[in-house]
């Protein structure tokens, strides 16, 4: 086939602009997914029943609860309250970028601070235990940001 | 240990006299140029070379005890072991009378010879140390063992050559006990695993069902203390190495973590995890009594005592940020003591007492590194994508940790490996294990 310059130059153009539509749409699609350090996204999220998440996310290094993981505890204490024969064990986990031990302490202190969230509005501390897995179980293998910010987490499951 | 009562020192035919010693060895600075020493096989006659050969696999006992030596020395980056093809005496001879010309000739400085004998069920093996410039023997031993120990008399001799030469205490009659890893990122099978230094003999001590992680020896290598999730609930454990009994240390009510032993092996020290916050306990294994020893709402976590047991360095977030802290053993006295740039953890303090070596996280990038104790003279001896948890050589010259690698977002490329390098900042090098590894913990010299 003979294509004359500018048939050339108009193909390679297009070429380019597809490649950085793909680019941006990546971008944005990462950036949906992480606010402010956090995890925002669904992909890794299960239900505990419909509409009840059953995890929520932390920045680097926190154990602070954000607005949307407060949202998803109260959704979790009003399902508690109305299956009262149900207990839940809450895992704390790290991401990979921490060094091992204080990584154990961090997973504690988020699944803590998610078990407090959960007493505030009115479930019994016998009903929650709490165990940390520090960096020791991601949930997604990737050495990246976004896969950091899914391994993040205190994950509600149900103990019996 | 039993088998350190088998080896015995039967003779000692010369006592090393320091005046005439003209071979040194520096250890303080990065060698550029390692000391040429030609280790010679060891002479063994026909009737205990083919015995051994029999009883033990190998092919020429004499020259598999000098390529233990051997390998042990090159490791050290101090030494530079030449190539025996180019060497012109027989074992035999060399043994009895070098031809000092000969080894000066293929540029020798030091030489090893030696013997071994198969009698009466054990073997009997002699070395001497021989100073090539000055013509004159620097060190002669001999040890007696059952003959499956013969890898170790190798690591015994290794670390009598090092203590002639450099004035220090070698490191190569030790174990290292470690984590060893298997499978995906997300569902990781770990075992407790324990080798030689130099990467023989490895015997696993858990069988994966439940995650084990941070094991620990005591002073007297007989008993090791690690993180069990046994039944699902994170517990500091003990274990005794030859027997295989475990047990869990005291009875908390969550997560205890980070254990170590005390200097003289008496009490255990580690963090107990509560209501989100944890703080540093000791337990004495004796009187079972349980000691609070840090009490504030940060984490306090990976705490390590000096060897004299007046101090313990730890990590705590209560700045805001991990940093490195020390404190009066009773935990009064607590000083922050890191203040560079970047988060720091997994703080020990050296066999010498003198230094902390540390895990540093700047910029993305993980750093092992050093400092005083009272935290001047930093000094990052390497830098990675990860790396973490150093553990010091019984002479405190050389560190171990792990190091673990980049993977994509299916896992792929991920791998976890051992690394040493020496205080100096030089000769870093992969410590082969069968299996992917982490958590190294460096035994104490087996043979004292």
């Amino acid at each position: 086939m003979i294509f004359n310059k500018s048939t050339y130059n108009l193909i390679l153009v297009s070429i380019f602009a597809l490649l950085l539509s793909a680019c941006a749409q990546k971008a944005a699609k990462i950036d949906s997914q992480i606010q402010g350090d956090v995890y925002t996204g669904t992909d890794t999220v299960e239900y505990l029943a419909d509409g009840v998440p059953d995890r929520v996310f932390f920045a680097t290094n926190e154990s602070v609860l954000t607005t949307a993981s407060r949202d998803t505890l109260r959704k979790q204490a009003a399902w508690l309250r109305k299956n009262s024969d149900i207990n839940v064990v809450l895992e704390g986990h790290a991401d990979e970028r921490g060094t091992r031990e204080y990584n154990l302490a961090l997973g504690e202190r988020r699944a803590n601070a998610a078990k407090d969230y959960l007493m505030t509005y009115g479930i019994s501390e016998n009903r929650i235990s709490v165990i940390s897995y520090g960096k020791e179980r991601p949930v997604d293998s990737g050495s990246n940001p976004l896969s950091w910010s899914k391994n993040r987490r205190s994950v509600t499951v149900k103990a019996n | 240990m039993k088998i350190i009562k088998i080896i015995t020192l039967l003779l000692f035919i010369t006592f090393p006299s320091k005046i005439y010693a003209l071979i040194e060895v520096d250890i303080t600075r990065g060698n550029l140029n390692p000391l040429p020493i030609a280790v010679s096989a060891l002479y063994s006659d026909k009737e205990t070379t083919e015995t051994l050969k029999k009883e033990l696999k190998i092919n020429q006992i004499g020259e598999e005890i000098s390529i233990v030596i051997e390998n042990n020395l090159k490791a050290t980056g101090l030494f530079n072991p030449l190539e025996k093809k180019a060497f012109l005496q027989k074992p035999d001879v060399a043994h009895l009378k070098p031809r000092f010309e000969d080894w000066s000739l293929i540029k020798a400085q030091a030489l090893i010879t030696g013997k071994v004998e198969f009698k009466d069920d054990k073997v009997r093996v002699e070395f001497r140390l021989w100073d090539v410039l000055a013509a004159r023997e620097m060190l002669a031993l001999a040890f007696t063992t059952v003959p499956n120990n013969w890898r170790r008399i190798g690591h015994i001799i290794s670390d009598k050559i090092y203590e002639r030469l450099t004035g220090e205490k070698g490191y190569f009659d030790t174990r290292i006990i470690y984590v060893s890893e298997a499978g995906p990122k997300t569902q990781r099978v770990k075992k407790l695993a324990i080798m030689d230094q130099d990467g023989f003999n490895t015997k696993y001590l858990t069988l994966g069902n439940e995650l084990v992680l941070t094991p620990r020896f005591n002073p007297t290598n007989q008993m090791v203390t690690y993180l069990s999730y046994f039944k699902n609930l994170p517990r500091v454990y003990l274990l005794d190495i030859e027997t295989g009994i475990q047990e869990v240390v005291g009875d908390f009510p969550g997560m205890t973590f980070a254990p170590r032993f005390s200097p003289d092996g008496k009490k255990i020290i580690m963090s107990f995890a509560k209501d989100g916050n944890s703080d540093i306990y000791t337990m004495d294994l004796e009187n079972r009594i349980v000691e609070r020893i840090t009490n504030h709402p940060s984490i306090d976590t990976s705490p390590s005592y000096s060897p004299d047991g007046k101090f313990i360095t730890f990590n705590s977030d209560r700045s805001g940020y991990q940093q490195i802290y020390v404190m009066k053993s009773d935990g009064s006295k607590v000083k922050r003591v890191s203040f560079g740039n970047g988060l720091y953890g997994t703080p020990v303090w050296s066999p010498r007492g003198d230094l902390i070596a540390f895990t540093k996280l700047h910029k993305g990038k993980f750093y092992i590194g050093v400092m005083r104790t009272d935290g001047t003279g930093e000094r990052l001896l390497t830098e990675n994508y990860y790396q973490e948890a150093p553990s010091w050589s019984p002479n405190g010259r050389v560190l171990i940790f792990y190091r673990e690698t980049k993977s994509d977002s299916e896992g792929k490329g991920f791998s976890a490996k051992l690394w040493s390098i020496d205080l100096t900042g030089y000769n870093e090098r992969q410590v082969i294990t069968e299996t992917d590894a982490s958590d190294p913990s460096w035994s104490s010299l087996l043979s004292n």
